[in-house]
Order: C-alpha cells, then structure tokens, then sequence
C-alpha cells in the first residue's frame, strides 16, 4: 500500500528552498547593507524570536505568560555580571544569560504552575516584577539605576576586529554586524528547534496538553512534563536573546531590562497580529509591526494606544492573526505541522 | 391550524457530527407527547434543539405558528417553554429552595405553580428546602428539576429522562405528580427509555432512531411489533 | 510599640488593597474571567473622579458618586460588546484582549492627562487622626478599611439574598442550564462586571486621597489585588480581605526594615503563601 503520513507540502517545500536562500543572503548581507538597516534586521530578529518563543508557550502550549521581561532582563543582567564581574567577553557572557533564564525559570514554573488557568498570566508577571525588584538591589551593577559595558569590554570583543577588517568598517558598525549574525543564527535555532519540537512526539503532546489536561493523561502523556520542558527550553532561549540584546545596547536599567512593554507587551501583539499558534504568524507579525514601528513611533503613547487597540480588534475580528486570513483563503502552510494522511494516488 | 409546537425538517448537528435528520413533530395543548428511542436517538439532541441550547433554522421550529428555531434558551422560556434537562443539573451553588426560585426569577407566568404549590407537591422538598440542591438523592434532585422548571409555569413542560437512574419506587412517587402537573392545561414532552411506563402515561408517542422519527401512533392502539420495529430497526 | 504600629497600618493598608482585589474576584467568580487591565481601570477611575471634581469643585466622595454610574456604565458596555465575544473555553481571548485594554488605557491616560502625577484633595481628612490608645492611626486608612468592609459585606449580601445574587451563582455553576431559568448569561456578565466597575470607583476614590497617581501605577495595583485574592481563597470574599490584610502587612513590615524592601516583602508573602497554601487561605469546598 501507498499510504504514508506526511507534513509536508508543496508549498513547505517551496518555503524551504526559499528559506535556505533567505538565510544564506542574510549571512552576506553586512557586505553591502547600511548601518542602519542591519540595526533595524537586528530588531526584527530578535523581536522575532522573542515572539516565536512566546508563541511556543502560550499558542501552542496554552501557557500565557506575561512575565517573559523577566528572562531578557535576568539574561542580560547575567551578561553583565559576566562581564563586569568576571571579566568575560561579552559574547560568551551571553551564554550566561541562558543560564541564568534557565534557572530562573525553575521557581517560575514551580510557583506559577500552581496558579490555574488565567490566573498563571498574572503569577508570571509578579514573578518578573520580584526578578527586576530584586535586581535593582545589585548595587555593583548599578542598583536601580543601571550601568553600562566598560568601553575596554566592548573595544576588543572577540570577532569585531576580524569584521571590521573584512567589511572595512569601524568598530562600533562592526559589532553591529556581529550581533546581528548571532541574531540571525538565534532566530534560525529558535525557528528550526520549535519546528522540529512541533513535528515531535512532543509536539502532539503539547497540542494534547494544550487542548486538555486530562484528555493528555488518559492518552498517557505526562503533561506537566511537557510543560515544564517547553516552558524551561523557552525560558533559556529568551534569556539568551535578553543578553544579545543587551550585548548591542551595551547600557542597562532594571526599568528597561524588565521592562513588560517592550518584551511581554510588543512580543504578544507581533503573535497575536500575525497569528497564535503557528510558525509563519510571528514573521507576519514582526514585518507589520516593524512597518508600523517605524511609520508611528514618534506618535508615542497614540502608538501605543492604537497598538492595544489593534491587538484587542485582531482577537475580535480574526483570532487567528493575518496568518490566519491568508491560510483561509489560500490554505498555504509554510510550516505544516499538521500530519495528513497520503494515499496511494497522491503519494 | 397552528400547533402548540411543531417542528418541521429539524436537523441538529454537534461540529461535523449530525444528530438529527429531518424531525417533524407537533403537539398540541394540554397533550402529553412521550419520545422514546434507544440510547443515542437523538432524543436529547431534539430537546436540546427545541428549548434553543442548541441553535436551529428559524423556520424549523415554529410555537403558535411563529419561528423560534434561532431563539437563545432564555427567550424560549420567556414563551413558556420549560425544560427539565437531562440529568437534572441542579445548581450546587444553591439549596433547594433557591434552585425553585430561579426556575420562577425571570419569568412567573399566570398559572398555579409557586413555591407552596411545589411544597404542596413535594412535600419532602420543603423539609429539605436550606440544604445545597446537590445534597440529595436522586430522587429528590429529580423533584426539585421538575419543580424548578413548573416556577415558570410553562405552557409546554419537556422532560428528559425523568426516571433515569432512579428506583423503581422512586419513579413511581415522581411519575405520581404527572396528573397534578397536566391538570393546569400544560402540555408535556416526557424522553422516557421504559416503553411500558409511556405508554400509559403518553396520549401520543413518537419513536425515534439515529436521529429520524421512526414511528408516531396513539398510545392506545400501538403493537409491541410496530414498537419493536421502530425501537431497533426493521431488520431486526 | 512601634511593631504594633506597624502591624496595624498594614491591616489598615490592606483594607485598601481588597479594594483593589474585590471587583476581579466577583468578576472572576462568575466568569472565570481575569482582567488583566483591572489596576488601570483602576486608575481610569480615579482619573475620571479628579475631572468630575476640577469641573464642578465638587468633593471627592459626591465626585465618585457622580464617576460610579458612568464607570458602570463603561463595565457594562465593554462586557457587552468586548469581553462577552471572546469569552469560551479558551483562555487565551480574554487574556490578550484585557492586556491590550490594559496597553491602550495606560497610554490613552497618558496622552490625555500627562505623565504627572495626580491625586484627590480631600481637605483636613487627609491629615486627621483617631487616637486609639496604644496606636494612633489615620482616619483615612480607617475610612478606607470600613469601607472595604462594607463592600464585602454588600458584595455578600448581594450574593446570598437577592435574585441578581442567585443568578450570579447560577450563571457560574452552569451558564447552559441557567439560560433554560431564562436567564442570559451573557446579560449577567454585563451587569457582574458593571458592577466591578461600581467597586473599582470605590478602590480609585481611596487609591486617589491617600497617595499620588498617575497613568502608569495600574500593573502594580492589579498585581496586589490578584495577590489578594489568591492568598484569600478563589471565590471567598471575606478572605480577599485578609489576603489584602497580609499584602499589607507585610508592606509596611518590609519598609520598616528598609524602605525600598515595601513592595518586595509584599510580593514575597504572596510567594511564601502561595507555597505553603496553593489552593489560598480559605479555598471554597466547590470549585
Ligand atoms: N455534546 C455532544 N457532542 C457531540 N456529540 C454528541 C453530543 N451530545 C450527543 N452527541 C451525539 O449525538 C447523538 C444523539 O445523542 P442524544 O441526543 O444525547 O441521544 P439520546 O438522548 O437519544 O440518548 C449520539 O450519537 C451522541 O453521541
Ligand atoms: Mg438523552
């Protein structure tokens, strides 16, 4: 017999052509792009990210956390630590930010999964809100107040010197480009690891657990593993992400690195405009909410104000995010992670 | 003539699952219709549809000649539908004799029914009447279901499974109040799986199987076979 | 005799942070809904009561009465045509819909009133104090406890003695069954969470006399509210209350040690509670 079960697609498998090209242009581009558009893809990336990975939790996993700020701020307090501390170059100290989301996350799941349902939204933020008070304590890394990298910690970061020769650029662009890089790889890692959970076994378990604790158990999926891994695995990535961040920024505040609009706020409404609960939704989302980023921010709060609203319409209107109309109307999947069951005839 | 309630073609579904396909039934006032069908007819489906749990073409339904198919729940009662929902589904928030205020809360009809006319026909419940509503037996949460729903002194009562689970006493002290409720002129629908027991309390029954009227006779004069047939199919 | 002191202005406190929890328990109670834009509703309320008193040089209290029924209003309509849409088995709508209310209402706020700070003048009140023999406390935290009191106390009676309070109950039970009493659900949620907004007004009037507001303290009044109702027990108001009382309490134990240790300690208690009683103070048997 012919039958066979597959995810694939045509036009999966169109995408991932086009996505190997994507990436291998977006490794070249530092030769020709300007400054200021390799910042802005820096942008893009990691909000990217930090959305895909919000996405993970809440869409797929139905854990909707709104303390995410509190793994980019934890990740790049780490960084620093790393590197004012210790003295680590700050590229390996972003390392350090993983770790430190990483265990942070432990007693953040611990303390939120025991809060049901809605309810797990709020105990995340005061989990986040306890993380940045606690932060602000560190006199050494500037209390509440905050620091910056010492300049001889971002003078000779290891790379820079290469790239600036390469590319014939000054340093300051040339640590640009390099974190730039580190983003893009980020965002494939995180693209290509959360594509491949969702094909997993795991992935059908977080879909059980999502739709139904107790249907998942008496289908013997262990739910409150699955959530722990996801939510631990997610934590760690979004804690990297935090120290890259930082690493380009290079000043740090607990205002900023905890800040819950920029990394809770903005990262659910690049999910929730491009479309919950799928891969392509976040990368619609990201360009939209870029393209609105750079037209509208000197509106500030109207912006933000019409943000909200935005957000509040899509959940109305089109639940399911712009992602979500275009599959409707066209039934493209770039990512499927629906398994279909092929025939003879097709196969 | 326009019937109490008729119902016309009624489909029903649950997602992409059908359960009924094509339903026509009628009652008229003061008539106690009995349905009865196996389990997983569609019995509880077509109350569900009737009483507007479920939402149909407006046309499917009509009472008094006027569609009600697309009403919500809570206007259906407001025209004096009342239903007594299958498993009883009393409040546990509530005693008992909360449980029988809110039947009666939104709307209290021009009829017999009110608090001391349920006590008067259940006098048990008036003893029991402060504790939760889910305190007690079957039999008496069953009372309390019948009663919650007569509060709104309904022109048509519709009755899913009054009898399910219960001891054959029991059944009998519920099935005791029947005369009482129809002697105020209200109509009754009762979903009764013991065929004996409709039969003599239906003028009417209908029969239904995967989710189609399979047979509609008097009570009085309908055979065991044709019952049979209708119950299990023809084959059998 | 200072710690005396302390322990009493921290139940006192948390009679105002009940304020803050009571609404988002009642609302939570019969919707399972979590408003995460509560504390800036909150705040939109005291903001709303500071512009009833600059236009008519009203007081506070008679300008709350005045913003009560218009903050009713706004509950019921955005529950009516907001909230009830996106209301179902998933959790996620409600969620992410109240948290861009809650983006949208901070930066409306900021836009129209400013980023300064703000706050009710309530006159001599605001100094007064009742000497109470070993403590002397002020009579505004003690207006603001009794107050949160005899909210609880109406919120209960409304509950357990009235029709609206049984189909409350009953539309948390069972929406399905109670839309066959007649009853719309839907209509009832209107209602629950116009009168949440009745509460929020309340908690806005306190919040607004005894200390400086402005567009961006919501987040922080929602956290202590759900830490309030949490710590009390999900659906016992009265434990709301003493949820409120320990928030409080640990406040303004926390500041005594060291003033920027106020919130912290707060949040820390929630946390030790949370661990040692998942399920909160006084849990109800029925869920
Ligand atoms: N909520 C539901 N979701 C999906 N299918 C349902 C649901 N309720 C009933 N069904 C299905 O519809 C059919 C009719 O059910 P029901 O009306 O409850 O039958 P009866 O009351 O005659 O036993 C059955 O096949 C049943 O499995
Ligand atoms: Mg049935």
């Amino acid at each position: 017999m012919g039958h066979r079960i597959t995810t694939r697609t045509r036009a999966s498998s169109i995408a991932g052509i086009i996505a190997v090209a994507l990436i291998a242009v977006g490794l070249i581009l530092p030769a020709f792009a300007s400054r200021s558009l390799i910042q802005d893809l820096f942008f893009i990336l990691t909000m990217l990210t930090l959305a895909q990975l919000w996405n993970l939790i809440a869409g797929f996993g139905g854990m909707v956390s709104v303390g995410q700020q509190a793994f980019v701020g934890i990740g790049a307090y780490a960084m620093f630590a790393g590197v004012i501390l210790w003295g680590w170059d700050p590229v390996p100290a972003i390392l350090l930010g993983g770790v430190a989301a990483f265990l942070l996350a432990i007693p953040m799941a611990f303390f939120a999964f025991r809060l049901a349902g809605a309810y797990f939204a709020i105990g995340t933020w005061v989990i986040a809100e306890v993380t940045r008070l606690v932060v602000a304590q560190w006199k050494t890394l500037g209390g509440g107040t905050g620091t910056s990298l010492p300049r001889e910690a971002t003078a000779d970061i290891i790379g820079v010197e290469t790239i600036a020769r390469l590319f014939g650029l000054r340093d300051a662009a040339a640590r640009d480009v390099l974190a730039y890089w580190l983003a893009l790889a980020l965002a494939v890692a995180t693209l290509a690891t959360i594509y491949a959970l969702l094909r997993s076994r795991t992935g059908l378990a977080l879909a059980a657990v999502r739709d139904n604790d107790n249907a998942a158990r008496s289908v013997g999926v262990d739910a409150a593993r699955v959530k722990w891994l996801v939510f631990l695995a997610a934590a760690t990535m979004t804690g990297l992400v935090g120290a890259l961040i930082y690493v380009q920024t290079a000043r740090i505040s607990p205002d900023a690195a905890f800040s819950v609009t920029n990394w809770t706020a903005y990262v659910i409404f690049i999910a929730v405009i491009g479309g919950i609960g799928r891969l392509e939704g976040p990368i619609l989302g990201v360009l939209v909410f870029w393209g609105l980023q750079t037209a509208f921010a000197d509106y500030g709060s109207w912006y933000l104000l019409a943000l909200g609203l935005l957000a509040i319409a899509t959940m109305l209107f089109a639940p399911r995010g712009l992602w979500g109309l275009i599959h409707d109307r066209t039934g493209i999947a770039l990512f499927p992670v629906q398994r279909r069951l092929i025939g003879a005839k097709d196969g | 003539m326009s019937h109490l309630l008729s119902t016309h073609g009624l489909t029903a579904q649950y997602g992409q699952f059908k359960a009924l396909f094509g339903v026509d039934l009628h009652i008229d006032p003061g008539e106690c219709v009995a349905i009865i069908g196996a389990n997983g007819a569609g019995k509880s489906t077509l109350m569900r549809s009737i009483t507007g749990v479920l939402k149909s073409a407006p046309e499917m339904i009509l009472h008094n000649g006027t569609p009600i198919g697309a009403l919500p729940a809570d206007q259906i009662l407001q025209r004096g539908l009342a239903m007594v929902p299958e498993g009883r589904r009393l409040f546990p928030s509530l005693s008992v004799e909360e449980n029988l205020l809110i039947g009666g809360q939104i709307r209290k009809g021009s009829g017999r029914w009110s608090l001391d006319e349920i006590y008067a026909l259940f006098p048990i419940l008036k003893e029991r009447r402060h504790s939760p509503g889910t305190a007690l037996s079957g039999g008496q949460q069953q009372m309390v279901a019948i009663g919650r729903a007569l509060m709104s002194n309904p022109e048509l009562l519709l009755c899913d499974e009054i009898s399910l689970g219960l001891a054959p006493v029991v059944i009998r002290d519920i099935y005791a109040a029947l005369p009482t409720i129809r002697a105020t002129g209200a109509a009754v629908i009762i979903v009764e799986q013991d065929i004996a027991r409709a039969l003599i309390v239906a003028d009417r029954i209908y029969c239904m199987m995967e989710g189609r009227v399979t047979l509609t006779a008097p009570a009085k004069d309908v055979s065991r076979e044709a019952i049979h047939a209708a119950y299990f199919g023809a084959a059998a | 005799m200072i710690w005396l002191d302390v322990l009493v202005q921290g139940i006192l406190l948390g009679g105002l942070y009940a304020l803050f929890a009571a609404g988002l328990s009642l609302v939570f109670g019969i919707m399972r809904l979590v408003n995460l834009a509560h504390g800036d509703l909150i705040v939109f309320a005291a903001f709303l009561i500071l512009v009833v008193v600059q236009t008519f040089g009203f007081n506070p209290f008679l300008s709350a009465l005045i913003a009560a029924p218009a903050m009713f209003a706004f509950g019921w309509a955005l529950q009516r045509f907001v909230l009830n849409r996106v209301l179902g088995k998933d959790i996620l709508p409600p969620l992410l819909v109240t948290f861009g209310l809650s983006v949208a209402l901070q930066n409306g706020m900021l836009e129209v009133f400013s980023a300064d700070s703000q706050r009710l003048a309530a006159g001599p009140l605001e100094s007064a104090s009742i000497d109470l023999g070993p403590v002397t406390v002020g009579t505004m935290p003690l207006l603001t406890f009794a107050s949160a009191v005899l909210v609880i106390f109406a919120l209960n009676r409304i509950f357990y003695t009235t029709a609206l309070g049984r189909a409350f109950r009953a539309v948390s039970d069972d929406p399905t069954t109670a839309s066959l009493m007649g009853i719309n659900p839907k209509s009832v949620f209107a209602i629950a969470t116009g009168l949440a907004m009745v509460i929020v007004t309340i908690a806005a009037l306190y919040l607004g006399m005894r200390s400086n507001f402005d567009p961006s303290i919501g987040p922080a009044r929602l956290l202590y509210a759900f830490q309030a109702v949490i710590i009390g027990g999900l659906g016992s108001l009265w434990g709301t209350l003493a949820g409120g009382a320990i928030i409080g309490v640990a406040q303004t134990v926390g500041a005594q040690l060291n003033p920027e240790w106020q919130i912290l300690a707060g949040h820390i208690a929630f946390l030790v509670v949370l661990l040692l009683r998942p399920r909160g103070l006084f849990p109800r048997a029925v869920d």
